[in-house]
């Protein structure tokens, strides 16, 4: 299981496309993911799981997965939230 | 009559018809699946999905060529929300484990979704709920295969007033071309409804709670989303007054007209230079027809925008010299890209991967003195687009001399090259920097030497002079172009650029807001450029200020020690 701390970096936080990108993302890995805000857990591969965390600018999330491919899966989100989710 | 409060959310006012948009009340009846049966409930479902799938394709079709690509983008979203395996997964299993029709599993789904939404306390956030319940109704419409009411279906100009409206219904609001303006029961600022509004130019007030129930259809209602405000079966004196405040409104607007091809002179016959900004070179056609003096401001930004290579030369070319011939001789700024660091990464530069703080980091001409082929291919073009020799090059976030003398160093390298090719330059482009870091201003007459004009771009001055990041919700009540502070450097940079016998533009949000302007044009600037649809308006706030008075204003305001009492005066004097 990997456990990281990410940040939202990216000015609008998660909203709709960055949510349905993260989503999408997810889903293209086999591993269990999840993204966590304070106590409340959602499924990271469920755009609405993920919109419901209204993750605002500056916001820090966990993200723990576990599964056959959860290095490439985490570096994956990584990669999304540092890359401000292509947004200018 | 029964006047009712609400939020704002499009500006205008419309009398009209009242047209009750009913909401789907679809019932939704609980059965229970024989256990024999459960496959084929599952199938069901799916196929629903899979229907709708298809309905969302035909309505990014219809939305790509109508609203364009950011609104595009929501159906994509859509289509995510589609395959959430809340949705996708959770409903099959509530239909095997609890033996649930299909109906009522995603009714009980989305119902568990929307009490999520409501502990979100963010508005911005709790407004995503309505993506979320346009898809879930859409697939339920598929399962009970119940033709929506379409708003298309309008036969008459009429108000639209609903309990809500849906991002998939704006759209129909934009094909049946009827629609005078609406009212909601719910919806905020900041809801894709009240964005689509502004964008249309359709007045809306919305958050009425229950305007749907004080209303019938047929109704006659004013529609005033200058106040937020609706009355219903308005008195005839109310309806008198109403057409009224319209016809100003609409004065307004035949006056602005009117003011086209007019020169931008104040009372006492003080010539300012009046420009527009442009952010892409499809907006020619609109340049042509807005017969300004020129462009102050082209920002190259867009042609590094949603791809992962840099732009050729021969694409930069083509679009300066479209915009270029737009304009024949009238002069054409061109900025060099202000880019930041994550996107010449996605260029497939390396750039920086995570910056801490971009907005004083790696951008504008810091980049791109870091990575030169970029400004020389940028160069290369303009040098060519330069056929009616009216471009101008400005070079953003400048802060020294070196800067200044690196980018001349390679302007010559280029020149050198195109000679080389037999290209011949017929005259030099003049050379700007842009004046948004307050280092460039405190040391502009180490740089006039250097250059031909100077640009202020008052939105980065002021946020880098107040040290305030104005997207930061807890500091950007800070932001205040309106700050002594920002007023002074501005006095400076134009006293300093006069000396020097250069002139000063400014093409900030400064430029275009009523009350700056006289501001800006009393301290001695001599270019304002402003966003197309503001250059009329600006036009107006030129033609109507005194300049002499201005001038002994400006000179007071420069004394007064807080942003409140520099507003306070303008705003006494601009009625």
């Amino acid at each position: 299981m990997i456990k990281k701390n990410i940040r939202v970096i990216n000015e609008l936080g998660i909203h709709a496309r960055p949510a349905g990108m993260l989503a999408d993302t997810a889903s293209k890995f086999t591993c269990d993911l999840k993204l966590i805000k304070d106590k409340m857990e959602v499924n990271c591969k469920s755009i609405m799981g993920i919109l419901t965390l209204a993750a605002g600018f500056g916001v820090t999330l966990t993200v723990v997965a576990s599964g056959k491919d959860e290095a490439a899966a985490v570096a994956a989100i990584e990669r999304l939230f540092a890359g401000k989710f292509e947004e200018e | 009559m029964l006047i009712k409060k609400g939020i704002a959310a499009s500006l205008g006012i419309v009398i009209g018809k009242a047209h009750i948009l009913k909401e789907e009340n679809i019932l939704i009846e609980q059965k229970e699946i024989a256990p024999e049966k459960i496959k084929a409930e599952i199938k069901r479902f799916k196929d629903a999905l899979e229907k709708t799938k298809l309905d969302l394709d035909a309505i990014r079709v219809k939305v790509l060529a109508v609203l364009g690509k950011q609104h595009a983008k929501l159906i994509d979203s859509h289509h995510l929300i589609l395959s959430d395996p809340l949705i996708a997964k959770e409903v099959p299993k509530l239909i095997t484990e609890k033996h649930f029709n299909a109906e009522f599993a995603l009714s009980e789904v989305l119902d568990r979704a929307e009490q999520e939404f409501e502990k979100i306390d963010d508005e911005f956030f709790h407004e995503r709920k309505h993506d979320v319940f346009d898809v879930g109704k859409k697939i339920i419409s598929n399962l009970v295969n119940s033709e929506k009411v379409s708003l298309k279906d309008i036969k008459e100009p009429v108000v639209i007033i609903a309990h809500n409206l849906y991002p998939s219904d704006t759209l129909h609001i934009r094909e049946s071309n009827k629609v005078l303006g609406f009212c909601m029961d719910l919806g905020s600022k900041s809801s894709h409804t009240a964005i689509f509004a502004q964008s249309m130019g359709i007045p809306a007030v919305v958050g009425l709670s229950d305007i749907t129930r004080q209303i019938q259809s047929g109704d006659l209602v004013i529609v005033d989303g200058e106040q937020g405000m609706v009355i219903i079966s308005p008195t005839v004196e109310i309806i008198a007054k109403y057409r009224l405040r319209q016809a100003e409104l609409h004065k307004q607007e035949i006056f602005f007209h009117r003011l086209k091809g007019l020169p931008a002179v104040t009372r006492d016959g003080h010539k300012i230079n009046l420009m527009v900004n442009l952010d892409s070179s499809s907006d020619s056609e609109e340049l042509a027809a807005t017969r300004s003096e020129g462009v102050g401001l082209f920002r190259t930004e867009f042609l590094y925008m949603n791809r992962d290579a840099v732009p050729t030369e021969a694409e930069q070319l083509k679009a300066y010299s479209e915009v270029a011939r737009a304009l024949g001789p009238l002069p054409l700024t061109i900025r060099t890209a202000d880019i930041g660091g994550d996107r010449a990464t996605q260029l497939g530069i390396k750039g920086l991967k995570d910056e801490r703080n971009p907005f004083m980091g790696f951008r504008g001409i810091r980049l791109f003195i870091k990575y030169p082929e970029l400004l020389k291919t940028q160069l290369r073009a303009i040098y060519k687009a330069n056929t009616a020799a009216a471009v101008k090059i400005m070079i953003p976030m400048v802060s020294s001399l070196d800067e200044v003398i690196t980018v001349k160093k390679m302007a010559q390298e280029v020149k050198t090259e195109l000679s080389e090719e037999g290209f011949e330059i017929k005259k030099e482009p003049e050379l700007g920097v842009m004046v948004e870091i307050p280092a460039a201003a405190i040391i502009l007459d180490s740089l006039l030497g250097e250059i031909d004009f100077v640009s202020i771009g008052t939105n980065d001055l002021v946020q880098y002079t107040l040290a305030v990041d104005r997207i930061n919700q807890y500091v950007s009540e800070l932001y205040e172009p309106f700050h002594p502070a920002v007023l002074r450097l501005i006095n400076l940079v134009v006293q300093t650029a006069h000396k020097k016998g250069k002139p000063v533009s400014v093409c900030g949000e400064m430029a275009s807001d009523p009350y700056a302007i006289p501001l800006l044009v009393g301290l001695g600037v001599d270019i304002l450029s402003v966003p197309m649809k503001m250059y009329l308006r600006a036009k107006y706030s030129v033609r109507t200020m005194n300049f002499e008075r201005f001038s002994a204003l400006s000179q007071h305001a420069l004394g007064l020690p807080t942003s409140d009492q520099i507003r306070k005066m303008v705003e006494e004097e601009v009625k």
